[in-house]
């Protein structure tokens, strides 16, 4: 029997044949291709639509995020005379640049009083320099009064003028595209002596990437292990019982996110439902209430809720497909249910393990409104200070953090291909 | 119960003594089972769907419990054992075999599970493999082989671990017929060579009757009849029995006369035919008459001596090679079927004609009226 | 989230821009309601033009965003006196001239008559509203109840969780007023990096009590809930609970932070003179008392407070609950617009970071 089946793989690695042509002479590839041409032509039409929509919508403001993480002309359009003369000295010193430098700078200083850009200019330097709008501002209004040499005067009017770090930041300025955003969101402070790791209670953004990532994890270590029965218990039930229990699993779809998180806000607060029934059985002191919103926990309880589903659904769509007889052909084998779990099934879920986990993970990583009502104090996630400068209207800072989140993301979905391939990923 | 009757020896290898089976405590799938197998058996279990054989299977590897009733294996009750410590080999319909493990690893499961040493275990994947002539194919993953070879493999991962006892669930089931026919040579000879106790499950009455020792048929919970298949075949004990097994014809009437197994039966259309009295107790009852289609005869010369014999018109033959078929119309009803062996002289039926017909009352039997 | 909300707001300003001549964007919430009673609707009945409210979380952000993709559909919005200063110098208001703004009731010219900082390049203030903090007077009682801004850190004194806005700015003014810094030192302290580290020292205390609000409505909806004991609040929340609802909330004005809420106008509104038309409307002497008598933020001008204001409930008399009465004003600071444009996200990430330690 094994036989003819190995022979007939040997004749599949039989020399190639001779090139084919159709009856009247043409080579059958191109016949074939011209054949095909015309329904390649209708589906393409077909997702035209889609990827139309997908261009629009979705890759081209990631690009234009992406290109707002490293480009900002707030700066060099707004000073012309400095631009020139920062590009024609390149390795000035900063800490004493000469008389030319500063009759530039007040060249420019009086362009943006005329064309109101000192808030804009001020705003860029003020991106890696605190505290400079105000200093380009009282600094535009007095060029008009000042004489050369403009260096002592300029210097007389604020002493900053001359930090350093003002003019690292102004000549890195006058570039359109700086990475300086991705310093700032690497936690690097700009110093008199140049880019320089900030303090330690001075860093947030690097802790909170570690942070949400750990959050994530746990959320979607939590997720597995509570989904995992559900699912179990999903696949394995007769399908009347079995699309009761899928729609008390989709109920949380149905419902809005803000109600949810409100709900849970109700429930587990100090003065809250569970608090309450725990003091009213004498299970916790009524001074002594569980601190269970507004904090981690609140966070970790809320957005497991939330993403419960994408869980679910991806584990309970690959374990359909488990027949029983796996199980019980390993039983029947002699191994414990235990070992039976362990070595047959789990092993058969685990495209569903993966792909439900990659997507509440991601979906973790990213989440915003939940960890901003419940988070409290050290329940912020990263996309809160990615909210946080876009309501600040730093969207330079925000799109380079969320620039890294994207890279970060990128390269788990790479590290999943290379360990479980994308092509098995089961999402539902 | 029959099954009393033609018991095995009185040290059983595997025992069912009466059991019951409900799953909605309703109604009973398996109705009051008593089933004693012998060593080295191979007992096949046969009947529709429904009839409660493979929830049989179930029950004694360990996957679904008896509601009533013992099930014992080597004298010893099993029925609290769970099924990873019977120490029974499996064949699934659809093969189990995991798909996450290569065939070699499929096999070395069992063993190591029972914490084999790697050198025992790599001997007797090794004689497994080369037991099913699948010795190349220890590194290849079961969704590279063919439906044959999976089976074969499956074989090979029940057997093993040396099980006194395998199970088989309707293995062959998803084979094609040829493949299936050989495959179940193999299992015999299998069956033979190692001296296994084998509980095989079918619906495919050939493969029943080509491969057991003993066959049990199932109908509707219970055991309708367990003997041999040449018993089966030729002595069915009743009518569903008749029907199920082999090519069958059903003449309805009433018990004319009794004598002993000696029965005379009046046909509907008031024709007279012997018969010998199986499952009817007395004159007056309803009864189906079975008739095998190679034991009827139409040739005086060939009928046993005072035969009663009864008229028939050819509706149609059908030539088929070795045997020619001739459908008849008795006692007011179509469909009779009369089988002749194509041998050279063999006369030659036409449609329209008339003919009488005959049989050894040994070969017609009087059954329940179902 | 925010996603479906900018375009909720988008589709609504949509909508509401294809039938209205002038539309204002605001808060939301009663402050919201106030307006449009106090503004909105007397200046339909008086001109005639369709003007259309529409609520934003903070209306600073969409009209950064319309004005630099030059799709600008709101012609007036309320926003914080620090983002009309900034947005002005960014280019995205339209500067508006303080002499189109008509004289105080009292004949006084308007540059006289509004307060000091009310009225700026591109901003005139609509009202003064203030950060103080609340208490549960069921929980503090008579000589027991707090009265300086100490006290909000007196954790012995008075037990209990303490409710702080989520943010650097008014929380670190707080901290150095309640550790001694006069308010008027306040921000020459707090542009130190030593006055930084005293203020997160001070907040330090009381870290581990503090249950943290983000929107206007959670200080008292947590000062309801029993979840905390004091909280920080805009003072016309506060109002709003213990007036319309009888809630038994209490206002320390010591220490508090008061700063003007400003109408600018968006560069490139599409109904420019009506806006213009509006802004003025809304702060004559009339407009800023009709405010004033819908919510607890005091009028920027003189000549608003001659006259006794009376709540639109028609008894109670605004004046002691307003942050420019002269009994408020005894110990309270005015928020310092140029000291948060160069140090708001620089404070505020040392805050995230100060939070997540």
């Amino acid at each position: 029997m094994a036989e003819p089946l190995a022979a007939a793989g040997n004749a599949g690695a039989a020399p190639a044949p001779e090139l084919l042509t159709t009856a009247d002479g043409r080579p059958l590839r191109a016949a074939l291709a011209k054949a095909q041409t015309r329904a390649r032509r209708r589906a393409f039409l077909l997702v035209v639509p889609l990827l139309v929509f997908v261009l629009l919508t979705f890759l081209v403001p990631i690009g234009y995020m992406l290109q707002r993480s490293f480009q900002h002309d707030g700066f060099s359009s707004a000073a012309p005379a400095l631009d020139a003369w920062f590009a024609a000295n390149p390795k000035f010193d900063p800490a004493n640049p000469p008389e030319e430098a500063y009759a530039a700078l007040v060249d420019d200083l009086k362009r943006m009083q005329g064309d109101r850009t000192t808030g804009i200019a001020g705003t860029r330097i003020n991106y890696t320099v605190p505290g400079t709008v105000s200093l380009f501002k009282s600094g535009a209004r007095d060029a008009e009064t000042l004489t050369p040499p403009f260096k002592q005067g300029l210097v007389a009017t604020n002493p900053r003028w001359a930090e350093p770090k003002i003019w690292l930041a102004m000549a890195a300025a006058s570039h359109n595209t700086t990475p300086e955003f991705y310093y700032v969101a690497a936690d690097y402070k700009l110093t008199d002596n140049g880019w320089e790791r900030g303090a330690p209670n001075e860093r947030i953004y690097l802790y909170l990437f570690a942070k949400t990532f750990l959050v994530s994890g746990i959320i979607t270590f939590i997720c597995l292990i509570l989904a995992f029965p559900v699912a179990h218990l999903l696949a394995t039930l007769p399908m009347s019982r079995a699309s009761l229990l899928m729609i008390l699993v989709l109920l949380p779809f149905w419902t809005s996110l803000l109600v949810r998180t409100s709900a849970w806000i109700a429930l587990l607060q100090e003065q809250g439902v569970v608090n309450n029934m725990l003091v009213k059985i004498g299970l916790v002191a009524d001074g002594n209430r569980l601190a269970m919103m507004y904090n981690m926990t609140g966070t970790i309880v809320a957005m497991t809720h939330v993403l419960l589903p994408f869980m679910i659904l991806p584990l309970y769509s690959v374990m359909r497909t488990i027949p029983v007889s796996y199980t019980r052909a390993a039983r029947s084998l002699g191994a414990t249910s235990w070992t039976t779990f362990r070595r047959v099934y789990l092993p058969q879920t685990l495209p569903g393990i993966a792909a439900g986990s990659l997507l509440v993970f991601i979906l973790a990583v990213g989440y915003y409104i939940t960890p901003a009502l419940v988070g409290g104090a050290d329940g912020q996630l990263i996309s809160n200070l990615i909210s946080f400068h876009m309501a600040k209207s730093n969207w330079s800072l925000a799109a380079a953090l969320a620039g890294m989140l994207l890279v970060a993301i990128l390269v788990l979905y790479w590290i999943y291909d290379k360990l479980i391939g994308i092509d098995r990923l089961k999402l539902g | 119960m029959t099954a009393a009757a033609t018991a095995a020896n009185d040290a059983a290898f595997v025992e069912f003594d009466h059991v019951q089976k409900s799953y909605d405590g309703v109604s009973l799938v398996v109705k009051d089972l008593n089933l004693k197998i012998g060593k080295g058996e191979f007992l096949t279990m046969l009947g529709p769907s429904g009839s409660g054989k493979t929830t049989c299977l179930m029950m004694l590897a360990g996957f679904e419990t008896a509601t009533h009733g013992e099930i014992r294996l080597d004298g010893r009750n099993i029925n609290d054992v769970p099924p990873h410590k019977r120490g029974i080999g499996m064949v699934f319909q659809n093969y189990a075999l995991f798909p996450h493990m290569s065939v070699g690893e499929n096999l070395a499961f069992p063993l190591e599970v029972r914490g084999m040493g790697k050198d025992e275990r790599e001997a007797k994947i090794k004689r497994a493999l080369d037991m099913v002539q699948m010795g190349q194919f220890a590194n290849r993953r079961p969704a590279q082989l063919s439906g044959g070879q999976q089976q074969r493999i499956a074989l090979a991962r029940a057997l093993v671990f040396d099980p006194k006892l395998v199970l088989m669930d309707e293995p062959l089931g998803a084979l094609d017929k040829q493949l299936r026919e050989h495959m179940q040579f193999e299992i015999k000879h299998l069956h033979e060579s190692l001296g296994i106790t084998v509980v095989y499950v079918t619906h495919d009455q050939g493969e029943a009757l080509t491969m057991s020792d003993r066959i049990a048929v199932f109908n509707d919970g219970r055991i309708q009849q367990l003997a041999s298949p040449a018993d089966l075949y030729e002595r069915p004990e009743n009518s569903f029995v008749a029907q199920f097994i082999g090519e069958n014809n059903k003449l309805p009437g009433t018990i004319e006369k009794l004598e002993g197994d000696k029965a005379l039966v009046r046909l509907a259309t008031g024709e007279m035919i012997d018969a010998t009295a199986v499952n009817i107790r007395e004159k007056g009852q309803q009864t189906l008459v079975s008739i095998r289609p190679e034991r009827v005869e139409f040739k005086p010369s060939m009928m046993p001596p005072g035969a009663h014999t009864i008229d028939a018109e050819v509706t149609e033959v059908i030539y088929m090679g070795d045997i020619l078929r001739a459908v008849l119309r008795v006692a007011g009803s179509n469909g009779f079927v009369m089988k002749m062996r194509n041998t050279l002289g063999q006369t030659r039926l036409s449609p329209g004609q008339t003919i009488k017909i005959g049989w050894d009352p040994l070969d017609a039997r009087a059954l329940d009226p179902m | 989230m925010k996603k479906v909300l900018t375009i909720t707001t988008a589709l609504t300003l949509l909508a509401s821009a294809a039938h209205a001549d002038l539309t204002v964007m605001s808060w939301g919430g009663a402050y919201g309601e106030a307006q449009t009673n106090a503004f909105v609707k007397p200046f339909m009945e008086k001109t005639g033009v369709k003007t259309v409210m529409v609520d934003s979380d903070n209306p600073a952000t969409p009209i950064k965003a319309m004005v630099e993709s030059g799709n600008v559909t709101v012609d007036v919005a309320s926003v914080e006196y620090a983002d009309a200063i900034r947005l002005c110098d960014e280019g995205i208001l339209e500067p508006i001239d303080p002499a189109s703004l008509p004289a105080g009731s009292d004949g006084t010219a308007a540059k006289d008559d509004f307060l000091k900082g009310a009225v700026t390049e591109c901003g005139v203030s609509t009202d003064i509203w203030a950060n103080v903090f609340a208490y549960d007077t069921t929980k503090f009682k008579g000589d027991n109840a707090p009265k300086t801004v100490a006290d909000f850190f007196d954790l012995k004194k008075f037990p209990g969780k303490r409710g702080l806005k989520k943010g650097a700015k008014a929380v670190l003014e707080l901290a150095l007023m309640a550790d001694g810094v006069p308010a008027k030192d306040v921000y020459t302290t707090l542009s130190t990096p030593e006055g930084v580290d005293r203020a997160f020292k001070k907040l330090d205390t009381i870290k581990k009590d503090v249950v943290w609000w983000e929107a206007g409505a959670q200080a008292p909806q947590l000062l309801a809930d029993g979840e905390v004991s004091m909280t920080t609040a805009y003072n016309g929340r506060i109002f709003a609970a213990a007036i319309n609802e009888g809630k038994p909330f209490a206002i320390v004005w010591d220490g508090q932070i008061y700063e003007n809420e400003m109408f600018v106008i968006p560069k490139g509104a599409p109904n420019m003179k009506e806006a213009k038309d509006f802004v003025a409307f809304a702060t004559s002497t009339d407009g800023l008392r009709a405010s004033a008598q819908q919510i607890s933020y005091g009028p920027a001008r003189k000549s608003a407070m001659l006259k006794p204001l009376i709540f639109k409930d028609g008894k109670t008399e605004m004046g002691p609950h307003l942050p420019t009465s002269p009994d408020n004003m005894k110990n309270a600071l005015e928020t310092s617009s140029t000291f948060w444009v160069d140090h708001d996200a620089e404070l505020n990430e040392r805050f995230q970071a100060w939070l997540s330690q």
